[in-house]
């Protein structure tokens, strides 16, 4: 009986490789895809980035003007992100099952911060570029929206998560709304909640720049400029700053959560 | 003194069951009450209907000659302020200290700046310290709620009913996720409240012999309605199967 059962598991992984290769083989016929041509064209594309995305000794000296841009990147970010929060918060309030003050707001919350959060970065760059034109502004707001979405989903649930006791045995004390809020929901979630902010303007770091090459602004306007004027030394020395940048974010926002957490 | 008064207190969450019928009793100041009866009787609801926790459907409570379920926004608050509440799983924030929770009890008398800033005078935190040592948990008063055990944080709860300095304290099963021992510890405490201090206690039980040797006088639930009614001596075999029903109560003495 043992042994039937495993032989008939065996066989069903068995078939179950199959079909995934006959899945994968049939999609590259219909999409044209040739594995073989496109591995033969790894060595050419490798090369072709050992030769060109090298930083040189002159490309440093562009290293100033990079890192200003790379500054106000970082800045927007943490701005877009903060703000975000701050209005987040009351969202989450709102939208929260233990703390909504009554089921219109609640629902609205939510509304807000679905339809936000569903319309991903990219699009919403675009479509604010045709509303506001191309300045920081655009970037900034393109990464508020987005940040606005995610970080009032995330402090719902961590709101719910701390939990109903504690609210429950506040208002049997007589305490008001505020009391409650202030002092029973808070301290119980803002740790996660800064955690969740923390992570967000990681995020926010890299999707700068992408939105900013779309959006003409930032760090990612600099990258596109050097791209498109065949400059790749000067390329590779942007890549390799907002790398560098964002490993130093991740760190730092490691050891806060440690500290809080 | 006639201090509760309970009329023909109804009250369903839908329309399909009724939780609570025609429940009436009254409550003497500085009695010792224990409401006992299987899962589902009702009996948190019916503790939740005193302070208003939970909507009044039928019927009409009287607390301290205030009718509680006519009561507006500002008057309510008022009347929490003079029911503490002690919870199950103690409903503390386990991220704050002891001393923060104990303090939480005073919310009721403060104003919304004064609550927000935190502002407590001497006298309330020394009240706080006070009863933390009555209840011999003073030295944990700076850890954080979490890192205390059960019983402790009980105890913390206590304090917290405590020092809204209530007439009456509401205890929906204070020792159901306690060990034995922290149980003895927890049900002294509340039974010396009322003794020393004379605040009234209405003590949700599922253990019948707990409320037999503690409290003065039993209410037995069955299905939302009261099935006894007595002094704790007058509970007998043959009630206590009539309120929980002879099958379930094999298992519980099991």
């Amino acid at each position: 009986m043992k042994e039937k059962t495993i032989r008939k598991s065996r066989w069903m992984t068995t078939i179950a490789f199959i079909i995934i290769i006959g899945v994968t083989y049939f999609s590259a016929v219909i999409t044209d895809f040739n594995f073989i041509e496109g591995a033969l064209t790894f060595p050419a594309a490798i090369s072709w980035i050992a030769s060109n995305l090298w930083i040189t000794a002159e490309t440093w000296e562009r290293l100033p003007a990079i890192l200003t841009k790379l500054n106000e990147t970082i800045f927007m970010s943490i701005a877009a992100t903060t703000l975000a929060a701050v209005i987040s918060l009351f969202l989450g309030l709102m939208g929260s099952q233990t703390t909504k003050v009554n089921n219109i707001f609640s629902v609205i919350a939510r509304f807000i911060a679905s339809f936000s959060r569903n319309i991903p970065v990219v699009a919403w760059s675009l479509i604010l570029l045709i509303s506001f034109g191309q300045n920081s502004l655009t970037g900034f707001l393109a990464l508020f929206v987005g940040t606005l979405g995610f970080l009032t989903r995330a402090f719902i649930e961590t709101i719910d998560e701390a939990g109903h006791s504690a609210v429950e045995a506040l208002q049997a004390t007589g305490a008001t709304y505020s009391h409650i809020v202030s002092k029973a929901v808070l301290p119980q979630s803002l740790p996660q909640m800064l955690s969740w902010i923390l992570f967000m303007i990681e995020t926010n770091i890299r999707s700068a720049t992408l939105v900013g090459i779309l959006t003409g602004t930032g760090i990612g306007y600099t990258f596109d400029m050097y791209y498109k004027s065949l400059n790749y030394n000067a390329v590779a020395l942007v890549t390799f700053t907002i790398v560098i940048t964002v490993i130093i974010i991740e760190l730092i926002s490691n050891r806060i959560r440690k500290v809080i957490l | 003194m006639t201090l509760l008064q309970v009329a023909k207190l109804g009250k369903s969450y839908d329309s399909q069951t009724q939780v609570l019928k025609d429940v009436s009793f009254t409550v003497e100041a500085g009695e010792f009450v224990s409401v006992i009866g299987p899962s589902g009787a009702g009996k948190s609801t019916l503790l939740r209907c005193i302070n208003r926790m939970v909507e009044i459907n039928h019927g009409k409570i009287l607390f301290d000659e205030r009718d509680v379920g006519s009561l507006k926004k500002k008057d309510l608050r008022k009347l929490r302020t003079d029911i503490g509440m002690v919870f199950q799983h103690y409903n503390l924030v386990p991220r704050l200290t002891v001393i923060e929770n104990v303090l939480h009890g005073r919310f009721g008398y403060k104003n919304t700046v004064q609550g927000v800033l935190g502002r407590f005078t001497e006298e309330e935190k020394e009240q706080a310290f006070y009863l933390l040592d009555k209840l011999g948990i003073a030295e944990h008063a700076y850890k954080r709620c979490d890192q205390l055990s059960g019983g402790q944080q009980q105890r913390v709860g206590i304090c917290r009913a405590l020092i809204q300095d209530p007439k009456l304290i509401l205890c929906d099963e204070p020792i159901a996720s306690l060990d034995p021992n922290s149980s003895t510890v927890i049900m002294d405490h509340l039974q010396s409240i009322t003794k020393e201090l004379g605040i009234t206690c209405i003590v949700n039980l599922h253990q019948v012999e707990v409320a037999q040797s503690y409290s003065d006088r039993i209410i037995g639930l069955r299905k939302g309605e009261v099935v006894f009614d007595g002094r704790s001596a007058l509970l007998l075999e043959e009630q206590i199967n009539h309120i929980y029903g002879t099958k379930q109560r094999e298992l519980i003495t099991v």
